[in-house]
């Protein structure tokens, strides 16, 4: 198939607005969040057996390279949740402008961004 | 045209089930992070009697089914934006595939089994 359209690989010539970087990051989150199912699973298989293996978990969760992991994992799931959101108002036909999606994607970031120090000070 | 690799064959129906489960899942993060922002020094009692309600462990169902169709989905769609040779494209959604089914039985097995 010939194609007609151009082709711009130089990407530092190409400019990514907000709208395009929420969309990139939500799909690095969505991406991080599948790579960590496994781990999640794991964790939750071994804090539901006995009492025994729950304390040992909650005790290795206390060390800050596993603490820093699920830092970055609920990092990525408040992000990929919030930048969600706005795809389902968007999807209602609510703030389908360029303006509005500009404004909602800042928005994402703020609010992603609050929550993701929230949840660490509260990880600490 | 149809996609054989995709969720449905069929954009539409894909788009719908994306956010269906987005919803459920959300619920349920909300759900359980509640739980746990109540419960701050979490004991093994109260985590194992949450997971033993059956109106949990339906819940619970729900979100892990929901998940491995959202992230069939989603990782479906990355994959074949971003992965333009075939063979690799192919392989590596094989293996994502593999992971969710896996993961979806290992799920259930810790919501509901036996031992």
């Amino acid at each position: 198939m010939e194609s007609k359209r151009p082709v711009n690989l130089q990407l530092t010539t190409m400019k990514f607005p907000p709208m395009a970087i929420a969309s990139i990051l939500h799909r690095l989150s969505g991406v991080i969040l599948f790579l960590a199912i496994p781990l999640l699973l794991y964790m939750l298989d071994y804090s539901l057996r006995n009492e025994d293996v729950f304390l040992k978990l909650k005790q290795c969760l206390q060390a800050w390279p596993m603490k820093l992991l699920l830092w970055v994992v609920l990092a990525a799931l408040l992000y990929h949740l919030i930048a969600g959101v706005r795809h389902l108002i968007m999807d209602m036909g609510w703030g389908e402008s360029l303006t509005a999606g500009r404004r909602s994607a800042l928005s994402v970031f703020v609010l992603a961004a609050i929550s993701v120090v929230f949840i660490g000070i509260w990880l600490w | 045209m149809v996609n054989i690799t995709s969720l449905t064959g069929n954009g539409l129906r894909d788009w719908l089930i994306q956010r269906i489960t987005a919803v459920i899942l959300g619920l349920y993060f909300f759900l359980l992070m509640g739980f746990i922002f109540l419960h701050p020094d979490m004991q093994y009692q109260q985590w194992a009697t949450l997971f033993q309600m059956p109106w949990f462990r339906i819940a619970s169902l729900l979100a892990l089914i929901s998940l491995a169709l959202h992230a069939w989905i989603g990782v479906w769609t990355v994959t074949t934006d971003y992965l333009k040779c075939t063979a690799l494209r192919i392989g590596v959604q094989v293996l994502v595939f593999l992971v969710l089914l896996t993961s979806l039985i290992w799920g259930i097995e810790i919501f509901w089994g036996l031992t």
